[in-house]
């Protein structure tokens, strides 16, 4: 079975929308609450290395993006989840499931504000000390 | 004049710093020290500790979590010491300066004696920039 | 009783460039935990790409990180090109062999610096020297092609900048056939040298699971078993047209490291070889005007591993978010296992083996536990580095005759 079909047959509906902006580049949106499950299958069963995640501040909400590299064929394969809540945003952390993850949490938690639960060690990674809390640089702070 | 200006400059020893730089201004730094440029033939050398050094060569923008850092290593430098700016981060933050990370330029900051510009500055222009600082300091007896 | 001691590496030492900050808490002579607190070179510059155009964007990130200093800008505008079609529709065939060639030398540079810097750690300045003495004729031909020792403004959306001179090929095919003697000699006076062997061998260990785990990249996680090359995975540039070798290594150690990294050495130079000869004629820019909105994702095989950028776009001429990650976000991070249960002298060498880029990234105190007292800096760590490498020769001496 190709890994497409592997996807869709074990996340069903878990998958919200599934997008090919071309043969290489496969963005798929689930819910947040979802994101420790499929992360785990996609790291632990598909075997898929994690690239990197990446947080925005759109009108819409916080979204955050994790990339998962399938290095057998070299497709990217995105999970993309959107936070609604801006005011207090929060998602799973997925460090528990493997330690790369660790310092992209923290950084996207310090330059964007996400809470992420159950973050082993989240703390300061690249700003100042004393940079105040609450100000959190990636946010569009005043933009409509 | 100044006995301890005109030992400055017979054999100066080199402290560098860097502060959010992009390191290409360290690299051609360390490149001085290389067989094709040889500073140390000129008694020039760099050198581990800021309590040993002549002169401070700085690279890289005034970054937010370095700047206290930078401060306390000037106070340090045992005086009379050369501030060098080395690139063109060092000189005005060059396109960084609109960051939220960076602050003000490292001449608000330290007294700079030499701008070395270039990005980064080829290890003729870094001992040019050296050579000046050596003869501002023999013309200011 | 235990007796931690804090040896930080950092902030400012000249020998490693960058300014990070490692605490390594030491028990008598073992490393059991290390904090890494990097953010001294953190410019803001995913915000700063916003407020610029996409041409102005390829200047600002070549300037995250000077070793690799092609390799942000190759990402950033495969990124922007995955929006228009793919870098192989976009972009005319002379300025993909032009971009391999760039992409090509400077690994060539980059692995040149990291041994005389590797060789200076452990004590071996001649190699030190020697490497660096090597990698000016490289950086001589970046300067003839594109006017500048290491920041090379050759990457734009849609191809190159500046042409490759018919003149410059015999030039470079000329400096190419003078470096792989002194790979040659590189490759014995390290890989044969029973000295370095056993200074190196079983020391910062990282196996294949920790490398998954930590989702590693590039020669750090190649010499560790795993399998990855974003040339052969994702090809970019020419490379699915030439031949050339992932270089792989099992034991994860320090020595498997810069074996990996000085057989790479050969294949870039085989690589720049076959370009040179298969280069044709015709436009090196596909003049692109407008970009779509949408997303796109590139990356490419750095001297360090896969450098990855992610670029969101709604139709105006500047991105509305840019993700970066360069290759030492992953690696720096797994020194977290890979120095912890070495020795006080080969934390500096274990450390500078995964071939850090702290600017990439955003840079060894060693702490007394009980006491929590800071006892060493980083250039006693490298003092001791080279003292055991002098131990070693001494006990090999016999041996040797």
């Amino acid at each position: 079975m190709n890994i497409r079909d592997s996807i869709r047959e074990r996340l069903g509906d878990k998958i919200k929308d599934w997008k090919e902006t071309s043969s290489r580049r496969i963005y798929l949106s689930v819910d947040c609450a979802d994101i420790r499950e499929i992360v785990g299958f996609f790291f632990t069963e598909l075997e898929m290395r994690f690239a990197t995640a990446s947080g925005v501040d759109t009108p819409r909400g916080l979204e955050i993006l994790y990339h998962f590299s399938f290095d057998r064929t070299g497709e990217i394969y995105t999970l993309r989840v959107l936070l609604k809540d801006k005011k207090h945003p929060e998602i799973d952390s997925i460090t528990p499931l493997f330690k790369g993850a660790e310092w992209i949490e923290r950084e996207m938690w310090e330059l964007l504000g996400i809470n992420f639960k159950g973050h082993p060690n989240l703390k300061r990674l690249l700003l100042a000390e004393d940079w105040p809390e609450g100000e959190y640089p990636l946010r569009r702070q005043n933009e409509p | 004049m100044n006995f301890k200006l005109k030992a400055l400059t017979k054999s100066l020893w080199v402290f560098h710093v860097s502060n959010g730089s992009c390191n290409n201004c360290d690299i051609e730094i360390l490149d001085c020290i290389t067989p094709r440029f040889d500073i140390e033939r000129f008694g020039m050398q760099l050198v581990g500790s800021v309590r040993h050094a002549d002169v401070l060569l700085i690279a890289g923008a005034m970054n937010r979590k370095a700047v206290p850092r930078m401060k306390k290593i000037y106070q340090q430098a045992p005086k009379p010491c050369l501030v060098v700016a080395c690139g063109i981060c060092a000189c005005s933050q060059h396109m960084f300066r609109d960051s939220y990370n960076v602050t003000e330029p490292l001449d608000k900051i330290l007294p700079v004696d030499v701008y070395i510009p270039g990005c980064p500055p080829k290890p003729e222009a870094i001992i040019a920039g050296i050579v000046k600082a050596i003869k501002k300091v023999r013309k200011a007896k | 009783m235990s007796h931690r001691v804090i040896v930080p590496i950092g902030p400012y030492h000249p020998l490693q460039e960058e300014p990070e900050f490692f605490q390594l808490y030491v028990e008598g002579e073992k490393v059991v935990d290390i904090d890494i607190v990097i953010g001294y070179n953190h410019r803001g510059i995913e915000k700063l790409a916003e407020a610029k155009h996409f041409d102005q964007v390829a200047f600002l990130v070549e300037r995250i990180c000077g070793i690799c200093s092609s390799s942000h800008p190759y990402a950033y505008v495969l990124a922007v090109e995955d929006i228009l079609g793919g870098e192989a529709r976009v972009v005319p065939e002379r300025a993909l062999y032009i971009r391999t060639i760039i992409d090509e030398l400077q690994r060539l540079h980059s692995h040149l610096l990291w041994l005389g810097l590797a060789g200076h750690f452990i004590g071996y300045n001649t190699v030190w020297m020697w490497a660096w003495k090597y990698r000016e004729p490289v950086l001589d031909c970046f300067e003839m092609v594109t006017g500048n020792r290491n920041s090379y403004a050759m990457f734009k959306v849609g191809g190159v900048r500046r042409d490759l001179e018919e003149e410059d090929i015999p030039m470079l095919k000329k400096a190419m056939d003078e470096l792989l003697p002194a790979v040659d000699m590189f490759r014995g006076a390290v890989m044969d040298d029973p000295v370095i062997r056993s200074r190196l061998k079983n020391i910062g260990i990282l196996t294949k699971e920790q490398a998954i785990d930590w989702c590693v990249v590039g020669p750090t996680a190649r010499a560790s078993g795993v399998n990855i090359d974003v040339r052969r995975d994702e090809p970019y540039g020419v490379f699915n047209r030439l031949s050339w070798n992932v270089i792989l290594q099992k034991e994860g150690d320090v020595f498997a490291k810069t074996v990996a990294r000085i057989l790479e050495l050969y294949e870039s130079i085989s690589i720049i070889r076959q370009c040179l000869d298969k280069i044709p004629n015709g436009e090196i820019d596909a003049d692109i005007k407008d970009v779509p909105a949408g997303e796109g994702i590139g990356r490419v095989e750095a001297p360090r591993g896969e450098c990855f950028h992610y670029v969101k776009t709604d139709g105006s001429n500047r991105p509305v978010r840019h993700k970066i990650r360069a290759p030492s976000f992953m690696n720096v991070a797994s020194n977290k296992v890979g120095a912890v249960g070495g020795t006080i002298s080969d934390a500096a060498i274990t450390l500078a083996a995964v071939d850090p880029c702290y600017c990439c990234t955003e840079r060894l105190a060693v702490i007394d536990k009980p006491t929590d007292k800071k006892v060493m800096n980083g250039w006693d760590l490298i003092r001791l580095s080279q003292e055991k490498t002098n131990q070693l020769k001494e006990e090999l001496k016999d041996t040797l005759k």
